[in-house]
């Protein structure tokens, strides 16, 4: 091919590069055989606590572990689409819009909200950018957060605010008033410590003052519990992992957003229509691009420039796979353990639930001594606890349990902590 | 009519609620092991979610027909410009998915992931190595994410200096639109800079623009138009001198692993698309991942978490000034697994022949379509050439029926009408991947849709003929969004 091209070597096709700095050394190791690679990959995977070396945990606190279905890991399998780019052309990814239109439906129905995007990089960002377009719509510049989120709803909008001019006001969950020049309020719910929001209420004082309500949700929960959309909610947000997508240590996973149709076009990210070709057929195609960074740069809805369309494409196969009955079973499922481990715990001395109200998910329970040495004595026996959350909820541990503990799981735990307790 | 044909052609296209029975169930969940719970009061409750019933038949049914309506790199030749569409390991995808990674929780102690952050740390140290630029945080989540991260950094490192006044972020007319939409989040005013005759950033016009208010410098190198920038030298000399930092977009670091290392150009933070240089699936859009790197200087304020080693083992540590957190927990972990085992499988060697056979690739079509198609810049490429379809166009074809004639031979479409400065632009990035014949197949039907132009113009003008569906009404989309399955009831 050098001689198609004209030239002796390499190096004549990179003269622009400076011959000072062309060819340095690196210091990198010698190739793999896939054999020596899968050998690598063995021994960093052994060194990891997990399910599968005989660990069972109680983390919860934004990433779930839930029961995948063997439907989505067979349908990640297929190449062509986890192969295939944004649907720039979209006559040749019919295929990847149209799961596309199939997630924002699902996002729509269970949400109970009109419009959804094609997905945000995950539940953080979402509500993020949440933030920042009610800031838009209102024209305001001081954003209410709710005292009971997880801090990495508030600390991500803060860095993408940072230079937005934007105030971030904590709002007490309980506030019967909020100050009148707030953009919007950001509710978690189920909140940080598990525990269904007062949705409603919230959303009417918002709205009272003129202000948008942002609400970001476990979608599990809405499997059971009334969705958003029944509210009067604004902008719906979730992380989308706990819907068919591994734990992974953190990622990728999938930001859920919908909102209000009359807000589509302050909406960030990737949004998919349904339209016709030349010759009247239904298709499908990226719409309302002029939001974007590719057509209005410095003056975009946001500089996202991806749907995260794989792990979209995840959570759609789950919930197409778990259906009506299976979404209401599995909330109903984790409910039901959640509540069981924290009635068990609850009767141990030491140890008492301090969640409020109606919880899922997870709960807080106040242990005799701070929950890291509580953990460090659970860890000898294969139980990685909840999360230590004594900063926020003193000797608080965050416990989560969702269908995946079976009941042994959970009472190896509640003896584990009560032989914990009686030494304390 | 091939049975691809037959597949995509006759598919029944309804959408899995119009497939819905009442009582068809695909999946079962378990009955419950715990004694029963008191439920929370109905008032809280819902009725059923409006969702699909379907078989467990239909839902594999269901997506594996559509995933055949889709181009795909493991299924056609796909030269997206910009895009690095190469080929991705299928053991990359396996061990990524190994339960010992796949099933660790991000919140779990560091002493129980010790596995998980040590891969982190070897792959924090192979970028560094491979880009010169020591400091990195894997944490953003995507290319775009990146530019926004290094941007924060650089405006931390400016506030440390107590030089806060620089606000300006200075970004070639040729850049990608997420450079001038990143510098407006971080809150920086844009100024563009000028590109030249021969497609370079022009050196005058930047020495002009260069002064106390210059934060940063956001240079994609190679260029968008696949250039190397000869006075790169210069370049960064000039912004520094002026007391700016230079980013550097790495899109495109495909065409320099092992050829030149961005650091010792005077490069002082870059981000890299993991999912294009390093081999990462692009996912049908996304997930990506797009690690920062900075100087061994800018290291103190990369976002957490980073990855260290210390007496007690590997940590997840946090920089002491760190621009924060950028998302929820510690980047695509899964994405960077993948990336590990690219690097760790081509090697040193295995890096140098990417980049290598990824130039020579871009410049055999160059020449051998150059008396067909007009270049954008007459001039050796880097990893991928952009072709201006001016004459075409003369001639009543625009790049974009070009782009849609390629389908119909099976041929993903060029990136089209980008670097924005560049008339017709058809971006064409073959990768190191494709083999000769597939490149000489590419070239042949490339000068056959320059003749059809003249000998039946209707094929390329009314293409694609042979996919799913013909040219669609984009702007009926926009006017009348009907965005899910209640819009089109």
């Amino acid at each position: 091919m050098l001689a198609a091209i004209g030239v002796d070597s390499l190096d004549d096709l990179i003269g622009d590069i400076p011959v000072e700095h062309r060819h340095p050394s690196l210091n990198l190791e010698r190739g793999l055989s896939e054999q020596e690679l899968t050998e690598v990959f063995s021994r960093i995977a052994s060194e990891n606590a997990s399910s599968s070396n005989g660990y069972i945990s109680f983390l919860g606190a934004g990433a779930y572990d839930h029961y995948i279905p063997s439907t989505v890991k067979s349908i990640l399998q297929r190449g062509e689409f986890v192969t295939a780019y944004t649907p720039y052309q979209p006559e040749a990814a019919q295929g990847t819009l149209q799961v596309g239109f199939e997630f924002q439906t699902a996002i729509c129905q269970l949400t109970g909200m009109e419009v959804a995007n094609a997905g945000m990089y995950d539940g953080p960002t979402a509500f993020a950018e949440a933030c920042l377009m009610a800031a838009r719509i209102t024209r305001r510049t001081k954003v209410g957060v709710l005292n009971t989120t997880d801090s990495r709803l508030p600390d991500t909008l803060a860095a993408y605010s940072r230079y937005q001019g934007i105030e971030i006001v904590e709002i007490e969950s309980g506030a019967t008033s909020i100050p009148d020049d707030l953009a919007c309020v950001g509710i978690q719910s189920p909140n940080f410590f598990g525990v269904i929001e007062d949705v409603e209420r919230l959303t009417n004082l918002a709205h009272d003052s003129g202000a948008l309500s942002v609400v970001h949700v476990n979608p599990t929960a809405l499997g059971m519990f009334r969705a958003p959309g029944e509210f009067g909610v604004d902008i719906v947000t979730a992380e989308g992992q706990p819907l068919g997508v591994p734990m992974a240590f953190g990622g990728p996973y999938v930001g859920l957003f919908a909102c209000k149709k009359s807000h589509i076009r302050q909406m960030p990210g990737r949004i998919i229509g349904r339209t016709t070709d030349t010759e009247g057929r239904v298709g499908y195609a990226l719409t309302l691009q002029t939001r974007e960074q590719h057509i209005r740069r410095e003056r975009a809805t946001s500089n996202i420039c991806t749907s995260t369309q794989l792990i979209g494409l995840m959570v759609t196969a789950y919930v197409a796979t778990l259906g009506k009955q299976g979404i209401k079973d599995t909330a109903n499922l984790c409910y039901q353990k959640a509540h069981y481990a924290a009635s068990e715990i609850n009767k141990l001395d030491g140890f008492s639930v301090s969640s409020e109200g109606t919880f899922f998910h997870e709960f807080v329970v106040t242990c005799p001594k701070n929950p890291t040495a509580i953990n460090a004595e659970l860890l000898k026996q294969k139980i990685i606890g909840g999360l230590d959350v004594t900063d926020r909820s003193e000797n608080g541990m965050l416990i989560c349990v969702t269908e995946t503990s079976s009941k042994d799981d959970i009472d190896q735990l509640v003896s584990a902590l009560s032989a914990i307790g009686g030494a304390a | 009519m091939t049975v691809q044909e037959i597949q995509s052609n006759q598919m029944d296209r309804r959408l899995l609620m119009d497939r819905s029975v009442p009582g068809r169930k695909a999946f079962t969940v378990p009955g419950s092991d715990v004694p029963a719970q008191e439920l929370p009061d109905n008032s809280l409750l819902r009725d059923d979610v409006d969702l699909p019933e379907v078989s467990q038949l239909e839902v594999i049914r269901y997506f594996s027909n559509l995933s055949q309506l889709n181009f795909s790199i493991d299924t056609n030749f796909y030269p997206l410009g910009s895009c690095t569409m190469k080929y991705n390991p299928k053991i990359n995808d396996e061990l990524a998915n190994l339960p010992g990674l796949a099933n660790i929780h991000p919140l779990q102690p560091d002493e129980t992931a010790q596995g998980a952050i040590r891969m982190l740390k070897s792959l924090q140290d192979e970028l560094g190595e491979i880009t010169g630029l020591p400091g990195v945080s894997l944490a953003p989540l995507a290319g775009a994410q990146g530019e926004y991260a290094g941007l924060l950094v650089a405006r931390a490192y400016h506030e440390l200096n107590n030089d806060s006044e620089r606000t300006v972020a200075i970004i070639p007319d040729s850049a990608h639109g997420t450079n001038p939409a990143s510098a407006a989040m971080a809150g920086l005013e844009v100024v563009t800079v000028r590109s030249d005759a021969h497609g370079n950033v022009d050196v005058d016009n930047l020495r002009e623009l260069a002064d106390e208010r210059t934060s940063v410098f956001m240079l994609t190198i190679p260029s968008t138009l696949g250039l190397f920038e000869p006075n790169i030298l210069e370049i960064t000399k000039i912004i520094h001198d002026a007391g700016g930092l230079v980013y550097a977009d790495g899109a495109n670091l495909n065409a320099l692993l092992g050829l030149v290392k961005l650091g010792d150009l005077g490069v002082d933070i870059c981000h890299s698309n993991l999912h294009k240089t390093f081999s990462t699936p692009h996912g049908g859009g996304g997930p990506g991942s797009g690690p920062v790197m900075v100087s061994a200087e800018l290291a103190k304020f990369l976002p957490k978490p980073v990855a260290i080693e210390t007496d007690n083992g590997f940590e997840l540590s946090t920089p002491e000034n760190s621009i924060g957190v950028i998302n929820g927990f510690h980047g695509s972990f899964s994405i960077a697994a993948r990336a590990y085992a690219y690097i760790r499988a081509l090697g040193l060697e295995g890096l140098k022949s990417v980049s290598e056979n990824a130039i020579i690739g871009a410049n055999y079509i160059q020449a051998k379509l150059r008396d067909k198609y007009d270049l954008a810049a007459d001039r050796y490429c880097m990893h991928e050439t952009v072709l201006s379809a001016t004459r075409q166009k003369k001639r009543g074809v625009s790049g974009l029926d070009i782009a849609k004639r390629l389908l119909d031979f099976g041929i993903h479409a060029p990136t089209m009408y980008f670097p924005l400065i560049i008339e017709e632009a058809l971006m064409v990035e073959p990768t190191e991947s494709e083999s000769k014949e597939t490149l000489d197949h590419f070239i042949a039907v490339m000068r056959q849709i320059d003749e059809e132009i003249d000998a039946s113009p209707e094929q390329v003008l009314e293409a694609p003929h042979h996919l799913p569906v013909t040219r669609l009404d984009e702007a009926t989309a926009a006017r009348k969004p009907v965005l899910n399955w209640g819009d089109a009831q």
